[in-house]
């Protein structure tokens, strides 16, 4: 991945000007151009601005409580009372979507900001200072990416046992590796070019070359995986708390109200499975839809990099 | 080539190494103790004395120095002794050669499917690119990606328990035993792995392909007169195919790591179910060696690409 960033840059122009992230310009004009080139990722930005203000203000909005149990209404298929039916505890199902929308998003914003800012630091660090503190470093990112999928989460969780703050720590681990190599190519084709050179040259210390000038450089490919792995941290959390490692009982999240339905129940009742199921595809989708078009907008040429 | 192959055997061997340190770290330093279950405060299923805990330990040599019990555990790995489940006293690999076959067949059959529906989609919707047969295939990739496979394995048993009856087997049918029976019980979770995957590699078939497009080796070809199908056939795929076999490495972590989930969800009783059991269950020895099988299993398949790609591909080598 050390290519330089020139010959990464042979499908679009390279005299195209990039869009770059300049506040000063105005919000509002800078929304309305991203919303304007990609309706898709607005629409779904939207959509997640929407969630994330009814998971926020659950308690007002939910209509039941989400552990209060009604014996005299077990498994109700969804009426007038309870839209989305009720779970084997006689729960209302919605009210526990929305208030373990709070937990599943809590979890993926804690673990994405986590992981992006450790993982920028090092990256940066790694990439720009090299020689042995890379070797080092490449070896432990070799090391992490070496377990496929959420099993290094598993591994963690069995020892710690599941709760807020593990899963969110054991989520964090998944996706730092990720994030290092990503930015440690980004840093290795923008060390090498001339106006890092020549402040370089005319005395700037290490800390302020990878500060001022590299980091900047960091911040549209930060920002395009923020938004993957947001997507990616609701399928980690929800797999881990379907097999019962992630968030326990009887707190809801997303994952765990599909733990268990199908393996207890002779005839399982369908709206149990699709409404929390649908719930986490249509987030993990609008966080992918995002991602693709912060991509496209902030910098084409990311997009053989990041996929 | 020999001292690019060397070089990454052994870069693969570190990376091994240093898996063995975090499962190890994880499941004997962390806080969370094998015996935590049965002993612990208020929690454990029987209350135990401070000298009953003692020789329990003893008894599992958790009492000696970690550098120890991290050697002889080595040492057990190497000799092909993976130890006994703690909860039911079966040997852990009589449970890898019972369920693995079943598991290898639900990563075999997913991979195949996703290739074969992902490497046409792709190609399709890159060479109508722009025309509504690529709107649709795009608008199914974004989907599947966004589907989890696990759920999509969920809503799949719903569908087949509530409206025809059936629920999947869970009992082992080897393919040997009877093949039919093995089938309708791979098929399944072969699928709800295969379609997300399958996403994955359309996507990337579909921007590898247009980018040759744009190269001017394929204009040149154009202004020969070459006709759109045999430039495809002759020029493009050859190139456009490569950057996916890369992915595949993606692939299998994402197979690896989602038959756990997905075996769960048709309680299918494969390696990964055996992984998640003994996750819940702090089955030590169980979660230690069966984490590192899947690690080292994926690690070589890795270096595997790696060294296609390589030999595919020379300018990897020297770089």
């Amino acid at each position: 991945m050390s290519t330089p960033a020139a010959t990464i840059d042979q499908t679009s122009d390279p005299k195209a000007p990039i869009q770059s992230l300049n506040f000063g310009q105005g919000l509002w004009s800078a929304v309305s151009s991203f919303a304007k080139t990609s309706p898709m990722g607005a629409i779904s930005a939207l959509f997640l601005l929407l969630l994330a203000l009814v998971t926020l203000f659950a308690d007002q909005i939910a209509p039941y409580h989400p552990f209060e149990a009604d014996f005299g209404a077990l498994r109700q298929a969804p009426s007038a009372q309870h839209w989305l039916g009720t779970d084997n505890l006689g729960r209302d199902v919605l009210s526990r979507l929305i208030h373990g929308g709070r937990i599943s998003l809590a979890v993926a914003v804690v673990s994405t900001l986590l992981s992006k800012i450790v993982g920028l630091a090092w990256g940066v660090l790694t990439g720009y200072v090299g020689s042995t503190f890379d070797l080092v470093s490449q070896r432990i990112v070799d090391i992490l990416l070496a377990f496929p999928g959420i099993i290094l989460a598993m591994l963690l969780l069995s020892a710690l046992g599941g709760g807020f703050t593990t899963v969110v720590v054991a989520i964090t681990l998944l996706s730092i590796a990720g994030t290092v190599r990503v930015i440690r190519s980004v840093v290795l084709s923008v060390k090498s070019m001339a106006y890092v050179e020549s402040a370089q040259a005319i005395g700037a210390t290490s800390l302020r070359v990878m500060v001022q000038h590299i980091t900047p450089q960091c911040i549209a490919p930060i920002l395009v995986l923020t938004s993957a792995s947001l997507g990616g941290a609701i399928f980690a959390e929800a797999a881990l708390s379907f097999l019962g490692l992630g968030i326990p009982q009887p707190t809801p999240s997303w994952g765990n109200m599909l733990g268990g339905i199908l393996a207890n129940q002779f005839r399982p009742q369908w709206w149990l499975v699709i409404f929390p199921g649908l719930t986490i595809t249509l987030t993990i989708l609008a966080f992918n839809l995002v991602g693709d078009a912060l991509r496209d907008h902030l910098d084409p040429r990311l997009k053989g990099r990041i996929n | 080539m020999t001292q690019y192959l060397i070089r990454r055997f052994l870069l693969a061997l570190l990376t091994i190494f240093g898996v063995t340190i975090v499962i190890f770290v994880a499941m004997r330093v962390l806080p969370g103790d094998p015996l935590a279950m049965i002993y612990g405060e208020g929690q454990g299923i029987y209350v135990l004395s401070e000298e009953e805990v003692a020789a329990a330990r003893a008894s599992l040599g958790l009492d000696k120095p970690l550098y120890q019990q991290y050697l002889s555990w080595m040492v057990d790995v190497a000799k092909g002794d993976l130890g006994h489940s703690f909860w039911v006293d079966t040997p852990i690999s009589d449970t890898i050669l019972r369920r693995g076959p079943i598991t290898a067949q639900i990563a075999l059959i997913s991979i195949t499917l996703a290739w074969l529906i992902g490497i046409p989609a792709g190609i399709i919707s890159a060479m109508w690119r722009e025309t509504w047969l690529d709107y649709i295939l795009r608008f199914f990739v974004t989907l599947f990606m966004a589907i989890p496979s696990f759920w999509l394995g969920l809503a799949m048993v719903l569908f087949t328990v509530l409206f025809l009856n059936w629920r999947p087997s869970i009992t082992i049918t080897q393919f040997w035993d009877d093949p039919r029976e093995n089938f309708l019980m791979v098929i399944g979770p072969s699928v709800a792995m295969g379609t997300g995957i399958g996403a994955m590699i359309a996507r990337m078939t579909r921007t590898t392909v247009l980018e040759t497009l744009r190269e001017d080796y394929v204009r040149t070809a154009r202004a020969k007169g070459l006709k759109e199908w045999s430039l495809l056939m002759r020029h493009v795929l050859k190139n456009a195919l490569l950057p996916v076999i890369t992915l595949s490495g993606l692939s299998f972590a994402a197979l690896l790591g989602g038959a756990v989930a997905v075996e769960k969800a048709f309680g299918f009783p494969g390696l990964g179910s055996a992984l998640a059991q003994g996750a819940v269950e702090r089955d030590w020895m169980m979660v230690q060696n069966l984490t590192l099988l899947f690690a080292v299993i994926f690690v070589f398949i890795n270096l595997f690409i790696d060294i296609l790609y390589a030999w595919v591909d020379p300018r990897i080598r020297y770089s």
